[in-house]
């Protein structure tokens, strides 16, 4: 399980999280909602470690152990896998090397470079094409793909719907849920509004560094003057 | 130009593609501009001279300058560049500073004198190559050049390590966010830049000879290679090193008054279209 106790963080003179906290269950999937520039991305790389430790305070507990100040790879190491905004796939890998980069691709059990080609056959087709020739779709399964590869038990993706077609948001939310039934806990941060109420248990509303409001998917569905307020639906 | 001019400028384009693709591996992932790199190729050659001379053995002594250099560039890597990472005008004046050190401390310990490293008996003599006679050590060069190409190739194209490489030089956060240490991958690279500098110094020591002032000269060349090639491009670095080598040998036989304009000039026209270099890509 994860625990985010009273995150702050900034850079320079611009803070961006003012005292966040929030929890993800074994198995659980939480979304944290916001616009941009509330402060979502930068929620999800101090999680990683990826923001530097002076500006922030606050602690980030996984499974009873503290990860505030470890090295990313020391994080990812203890099962959190990231899907980082804007995909961030390498332009000298193939689609194949995204994925034995981290793990021979002889190693048996987990995750496997087959049973990631299983449920995104696209990419298995696409297996020779490198990081900068693919679709929009192709770079979110990669994405994807490639945080499996470290067998997470926590994936913190950042924006998956970003820039995909309806049917494959559609798609990635059926890969979403089934990761859930294996028990990997998933920590989504969207603007998609109805992408995240289609997968997430519970919810959060990010805005200027605070949670302004969260509840379940059904609770928030019903709210429409919190979506319309912090989210600017109707 | 003669057949055994080209063959000249064949095998310096070997000669620098050793020296070059050590600096282009640490300049592409690490984004350090390393002006220590034709120090670490002297010194290479003085401790190849060296070990040659008291054992006997070119092996050894390419290993024993592979080993020495690869042993500073840990000392330069681990003592002194971790303290200004992410800082390039400090670890570009930091390299300079270095640069000069090793150049002094080679005065000191080998003195002023021109050495060559003794080549081993093999090597000696010419051998006929369509229609001329040709110094048979070059050709060895021109031989080790084309196995130290392919040897780079296979490792950052056919493993994990080069893979990791390669999309450290792409994105080191994420290879880090994607549970590697990326700073020991960074590690390597730079040790095994570094040797390849000091094989360099000691292949090159061979048949340019090794004086001071030597290193300043390789470097130059080296930083021409890899401008005209494109930065942590293995490709780039055999291109540029080619088009460098056979330059340099058609000014100094055809305009020698101008030799090095006829380097320089065409990297600086290529450099109006291509800032990156042939084979650059922006990072």
């Amino acid at each position: 399980m994860l625990e985010v106790r009273d995150l702050h963080c900034g850079y320079g003179n611009a803070i961006v999280l003012r005292g966040v906290s929030l929890q993800v269950g074994s198995g659980e999937i939480v979304a944290l909602l916001g616009r941009n520039g509330m402060g979502k991305t930068t929620f999800i790389r101090s999680i990683m470690g990826l923001t530097p430790p002076q500006v922030g305070s606050g602690t980030v507990i996984w499974d009873g152990e503290n990860l505030t100040g470890l090295r990313p790879h020391n994080i990812a190491d203890r099962k959190i896998g990231i899907v980082p905004q804007g995909r961030r796939l390498f332009p000298s890998l193939t689609v194949t090397e995204h994925l034995t980069m981290l793990k021979s691709a002889r190693a048996k059990g987990g995750w496997t470079i087959d049973r990631v080609f299983g449920i995104f056959p696209r990419l298995a087709e696409r297996r020779h094409h490198r990081g900068g020739q693919l679709s929009g779709g192709e770079r979110g399964m990669l994405a994807v793909g490639r945080a499996l590869m470290i067998d997470p038990k926590l994936i913190l993706m950042d924006e998956p719907s970003e820039g995909l077609a309806p049917v494959m948001v559609q798609h990635l939310e059926g890969i979403i849920r089934e990761l859930k039934r294996e028990g990997v806990s998933i920590l989504l941060v969207e603007q998609n509004l109805y992408s995240a109420l289609a997968v997430a248990d519970r919810l959060h509303v990010l805005e200027t560094g605070r949670i302004v409001h969260h509840g379940t998917a059904d609770e928030l569905s019903r709210q429409t003057d919190v979506l319309f307020q912090h989210l600017g639906v109707r | 130009m003669s057949f055994f001019q080209l063959l000249n400028g064949l095998t310096f384009a070997a000669l620098l593609f050793v020296v070059a693709s050590g600096f282009t591996l640490i300049f592409g992932l690490l984004r350090i501009v390393n002006l220590s790199h034709g120090a670490l190729y002297l010194f290479g050659g003085y401790v190849g001279f060296t070990v040659v001379s008291k054992t006997g053995s070119f092996v050894i002594g390419g290993l024993g300058a592979m080993l020495a250099i690869a042993a500073i560039g840990m000392v330069l890597d681990q003592g002194l560049l971790r303290f200004v990472r992410g800082n390039d005008l400090r670890q570009v004046l930091l390299t300079l500073g270095v640069a000069l050190f090793l150049d002094d401390l080679a005065l000191v310990i080998w003195g002023g004198d021109s050495f060559t490293v003794p080549i081993p008996a093999v090597l000696h003599g010419s051998v006929h190559v369509l229609g001329t006679y040709y110094p048979r050590y070059r050709l060895f060069v021109l031989l080790a050049g084309v196995i130290v190409f392919v040897g780079l190739w296979l490792l950052l194209n056919r493993t994990r390590l080069g893979a990791l490489i390669r999309a450290g030089v792409d994105d080191a956060e994420i290879v880090e966010a994607s549970g590697v240490n990326i700073r020991r991958v960074f590690l390597f690279t730079f040790l095994f830049g570094s040797a390849l500098a000091g094989l360099g110094g000691m292949i090159g020591g061979a048949f340019l000879s090794l004086y001071p002032s030597a290193d300043a000269e390789i470097l130059t060349f080296s930083l021409a290679v890899v401008i005209i090639g494109g930065r942590g491009s293995l490709v780039g670095v055999a291109v540029g090193s080619l088009l460098v080598g056979v330059l340099n040998t058609v000014g100094q036989v055809m305009f020698p008054e101008l030799a090095y304009f006829v380097i320089f000039g065409p990297m600086v026209a290529l450099l109006a279209f291509r800032p990156l270099g042939l084979f650059g890509r922006v990072a």
